[in-house]
């Protein structure tokens, strides 16, 4: 039982972090409907950069944790964001009109770039960050196990809820928002009522490249060592999350977070660390053959 | 160069403007990247400030723009231009395919013979063929069916292994274990097809990648049988009617024939085989485009629906395509195993389907020739910057995106119909869809 | 001639009730089809007629009721039970679609060879024959291009055989399909608005190609058309449905001056209908 408990707490971390990434595949598939393959190495991309200003930070006398950590999570997700930025102008928009396989060969490409980039700009081995938030509490003991949940864990996990209520509220209450949404039903029609549609494509790719930056910042602080292969993986399971939640929603793909980061943390204790992954994309495929929508999409209705 | 009334001197201050934006972009973008190196050695303060480096970046960038605004984009027009500077030799490609291909397959047939051609020249050259013969057995998948297949290597993996496995437990000659691979690879097609064929567009893609990953992960973990990570050394190699091509070999090739020694005799050797199994390839994969399944890919890849609606099984036609597909994919395993002697999974990571799949893309969806000039120029090109270690990966996926902006649709564009009338006329790309799963 | 005729349905629709969720879009429809007859479904827009086709054809699997089909040799097909390939290569039943479903990118020959596809196969030894090139499959596609020919020729489009479907008139494209279903060698051929789009010169030519179909390759005809011209100038009877229901069924002259039809289409089209 406190095992149990142990890693539930241990699975909603990271599945908070694949949340977190799932949104920016949610949103950019539900307004381009593409697979923005290069998401995943924006991840990477704003973990480094976290990486650098954190130990920039430290190195610079400022010990005060609480403020360090506000600093890096406001560089991250500003300097992220203009990579995201970047990535769409370059790759993706004079690409909008191609046809649909353009765009996805284009994003691997991307990826490949900022993988090697990061790898010959900072180098191929793991970086290390010297543990920052340390202590927790102890919420259980039994029998000299003792259930552990750590301040880390709390802060993910705190802040992935509220950045996720603040981004529902965006998507439901802005206008951004709206004209977000708006895309998504009819680009042409949306343009039409005035809506400019590539600045309205543009702030989704920030605010993805951004929350990927956060989900960035709480793996470097969560593992403590980054290299610039974890944007790939991370990438792939975070696609399985959005789409096991339902691609285009963003509470879906936070949902499919959590289950793929259960999936593997509960596989990973009870079974075979070995095969985690493929429990996870096992669960993906189950999902899709028989909720083809996923667990919170809209269902596709085919016409004929 | 400049269009009357857009006289530099006009165009100075914009331009400038452009590019100042473009170079403050870059500022921010590589001030963390480039500007600060992580020092690997563990030290009090492991960053190392690289201004100069980080100047020269943006200064190239700023530079790169304004002559970009000034000389190339002559206000109007922004893109498009290049494409039309090299519409000519693209163009050229499409109406030569007639004599190209013949006179392509010569070269190669006495490729080993010209004088230039010393070990490295064969061993790229080998590398390419495989890759034209993934990017033709793909083709099948992606290009005709319309199947987005994010996940081929797992059957080069399969072929690569079931070739390995059978070879080096069960002592069969490369002649019969190829073949069984092959199978192997088409039945393991049908099982992974089989549960994912219903998924439309971007989740049959994801699908596949996931079982591309999920069998690089068994392979890696099912120690007794794969031997994990270290992977399967001491493949055979192939013999020439019973003959080895090493040197203590018995019997050997060159003591048959009377001839010394030499590697390069095993490198010629493999290079025809490479040859001729690539051609294989590619006259199953033509002979099947004018037959009623190949048409009925095609029509797939067109419209589902009206598939259906025509009595057509769309279910067993995705899964031949993914059968066939995965068989040639399985081929160009064994042939790798039995070249490397070799293999681990390494050699199967994801890089190589996005590879293979950019070379189908890159062609031209369904077009043959088109695979062969990708192929050329994706692996020939990546093999000019072995020089350039660290960078070619970097220069390998910047080509990937400058070139499908270029021509979205692929080198080699129109469609030739399976069977005409009275005229073959060729179908203009625009037209032809690309498919929805 | 039409006294010659076969009076006995082809297809018998009985009890056929469809439900998307809570909408009921079909609602204990029940209808014949005569075995050579032109058949029309009227009824004002989304009163389930497309609905009605998609089950038959099996795109949809009906909620409830039977839908048979029975061949000459008196073999009966229930087709709400198969699935839409098989009722288009067994039961032979051929179908158009509302908004055009050609294979665009491929050429006008090629539309009408995909539409022979299941002969072909079955002539290429499915596959394995005609990758060796034997000449049982050589015979068999020549067959199969003289039998597109021949409907090429009788939508007038020869001359455009080698060119991509999707470059041709919006109205040739129209023919194109029902040439494509024709191709198939149906017993009933299910057509989708094929008038729409048309002008009234294509209308004509289009009302005497149907009449052409049914009294020379002698099938039925299962028609969907707001075009009141075709519909009263070519059907032998008409079911009209409103909002999923059947509310009258009859001769062409029955149905135009039925007061429920009149109703139904809330005096709008009156002037079309009556």
């Amino acid at each position: 039982m406190e095992y149990f408990l142990q890693q539930l707490i241990n699975g909603l971390t990271l599945g908070s972090i694949y949340g977190l990434i799932a949104i920016g595949y949610t949103m950019v598939y539900g307004i381009i409907g593409m697979i923005n393959f290069a998401h995943g190495d924006i991840f990477m991309v704003g973990a480094f950069i976290a990486l650098i200003s954190f130990i920039a930070l430290l190195s610079a006398g400022l010990t005060f944790v609480p403020l360090a950590l506000l600093i890096v999570l406001i560089i991250s997700m500003s300097f992220t964001a203009m990579w995201g930025w970047t990535v769409e102008r370059i790759a993706y928009r004079p690409l909008r009109a191609s046809f649909r396989l353009a765009p996805l060969i284009t994003a691997i490409g991307m990826s490949i770039t900022l993988q090697n980039f990061v790898q010959t700009a900072q180098g191929a081995r793991v970086k290390p960050l010297q543990p920052i938030i340390s202590g927790g509490f102890e919420i259980m003991e039994h029998d000299g196990f003792i259930v552990n949940l750590s301040y880390m864990q709390i802060l993910i996990i705190l802040i992935t809820v509220g950045l996720m209520i603040a981004f529902s509220l965006i998507i439901s209450r802005t206008p951004l928002g709206r004209a977000q949404r708006a895309c998504e039903q009819d680009r042409t029609m949306a343009e039409l009522s005035g809506i400019n549609v590539d600045r309205t494509i543009s702030l989704t790719f920030v605010m993805g490249a951004a929350l990927a930056a956060v989900a960035g910042v709480m793996y470097l602080l969560y593992y403590g060592v980054i290299d610039f292969y974890i944007g790939f993986i991370a990438g792939i399971k975070a696609f399985t999350a959005a789409v096991l939640g339902g691609i285009g929603s963003l509470p879906g793909a936070m949902l499919g977070g959590m289950i793929i980061g259960l999936i593997e943390v509960f596989w990973s204790a009870y079974f075979s660390i070995d095969y985690k992954d493929v429990a996870a994309f096992s669960m993906l495929v189950l999902v899709l053959i028989f909720m083809p929508s996923g667990l919170l999409g809209r269902p596709e209705v085919e016409k004929v | 160069m400049a269009v009357p009334g857009t006289e530099l001197s006009t165009r100075l201050p914009g331009a400038l403007k452009d590019a100042a934006i473009a170079a403050f972009i870059a500022l921010a973008l590589f001030v963390f990247l480039i500007g600060i190196r992580t020092v690997d050695a563990a030290g009090v303060f492991p960053l190392r400030a690289r201004p100069w480096l980080l100047a020269v970046f943006v200064g190239a960038i700023f530079t790169g723009r304004l002559a970009l605004n000034l000389f190339w984009w002559n206000g109007s027009e922004t893109s498009g231009t290049l494409a039309k500077a090299l519409a000519p030799v693209t163009g050229l490609a499409e109406r030569s395919a007639r004599w190209l291909a013949p006179a392509l397959i010569a070269f190669a047939a006495f490729l080993p013979f010209m004088p230039f051609a010393d070990r490295y020249v064969l061993d790229v050259s080998i590398m390419v063929l495989t890759y034209i013969m993934l990017g033709w057995g793909l083709n099948v998948v992606v290009g005709l069916a319309g199947l987005l297949d994010l996940g081929y290597v797992a059957f080069y993996a399969v072929g690569a292994y079931s070739y390995a496995l059978i070879a080096t437990h069960f002592g069969l000659s490369f002649w019969v274990s190829l073949p069984l691979a092959g199978l192997l690879a088409a039945l393991w097609g049908i099982i992974l097809g089989f549960p994912v064929l219903r998924l439309r567009g971007d989740y049959l893609a994801i699908v596949t990648l996931a079982f591309g990953e999920m069998i690089r992960i068994i392979l890696i973990n099912w120690y007794s049988l794969t031997n994990g990570p270290d992977g399967i050394s001491r493949i055979p190699r192939p013999s020439f009617f019973g003959l080895q091509l090493t040197r203590n070999g018995e019997p050997s090739f060159h003591e048959y024939f009377g001839l010394t020694y030499s590697p390069l005799q095993r490198i010629t050797y493999l290079f025809y085989i490479i040859l001729a199994l690539a051609l294989l390839t590619n006259f199953v994969t033509k002979r099947l485009r004018n037959l009623p399944i190949g048409r009925a890919w095609e029509a797939l890849r067109e419209d589902e629906i009206a598939c259906r609606s025509l009595g057509i099984n769309t279910r067993n036609t995705k899964l031949t395509a993914f059968a066939i597909g995965a068989m040639f994919g399985g081929f160009a395993g064994s042939f790798f195993a039995t070249r490397q002697g070799f293999i681990s999974p390494e050699s199967f990571t994801f890089i190589e389907s996005a590879i293979i799949l950019a070379i189908v893309v890159l062609g031209g969806m369904g077009s043959q020739i088109g695979v062969v000039v990708a192929a050329v120029v994706m692996i020939g090109g990546f093999e000019l910057f072995r020089e350039l270690e660290q960078f070619r990966m970097l220069m390998f996926g910047a080509a990937m995106v400058a070139i499908m902006i270029w021509r979205p649709r692929g080198l080699i564009t129109a469609r030739e119909p399976s069977v005409y009338l009275k005229e073959k006329k060729p179908v203009s790309a625009d037209l032809v869809q690309e498919g929805h799963g | 001639m039409s006294a010659a005729r076969d009076k006995t349905p082809i297809l018998n629709v009985q009890h056929l009730t469809m439900q998307f969720g809570g909408l009921v879009a079909i609602n204990d429809l029940s209808f014949t089809a005569g075995r050579t007859d032109i058949t029309a479904l009227i009824g004002p827009n989304g009163a389930g007629k497309t609905t009605v086709f998609n089950c038959i054809t099996g795109f949809y699997k009906p909620t409830e009721g039977m839908i048979a089909l029975t061949h000459d040799d008196g073999h009966r097909f229930l087709l709400e039970r198969l699935d839409d390939h098989v009722i288009a290569r067994s039961a032979r039943v051929a179908r158009t679609f509302q908004n055009i479903r050609l294979f665009g990118g491929m050429t006008v020959l090629e539309n009408l060879m995909v539409a022979q596809h299941n002969t072909l196969m079955h002539a290429s030894r499915f596959t394995f024959a005609g990758l060796l090139g034997l000449s049982g499959f050589k015979k068999a596609e020549k067959e199969a291009v003289e039998r597109a020919t021949h409907w090429l020729d009788k939508i007038q489009l020869v001359e455009r055989a080698d060119d991509p479907a999707a470059d041709l008139p919006y109205g040739a494209q129209r023919r194109l399909e029902i040439a494509r279903a024709m191709c198939m060698n149906p017993l009933l051929l299910c057509l989708d608005e094929p008038a729409a789009g048309l002008n009234p010169k294509e209308s004509d030519q289009l009302n005497q190609l149907l009449l052409d179909i049914r009294d020379e390759e002698q099938i039925a005809i299962l028609l969907i058309e707001h075009d009141m011209s075709v519909v009263m100038g070519i059907s032998d009877h008409i079911a009209v449905l409103d909002y999923g229901r059947k509310i009258s069924y009859g001769t062409p002259e029955f149905v135009r001056s039925d007061p429920h039809v009149i109703a139904a289409y809330l005096g709008v089209e009156d002037e079309e209908v009556a």
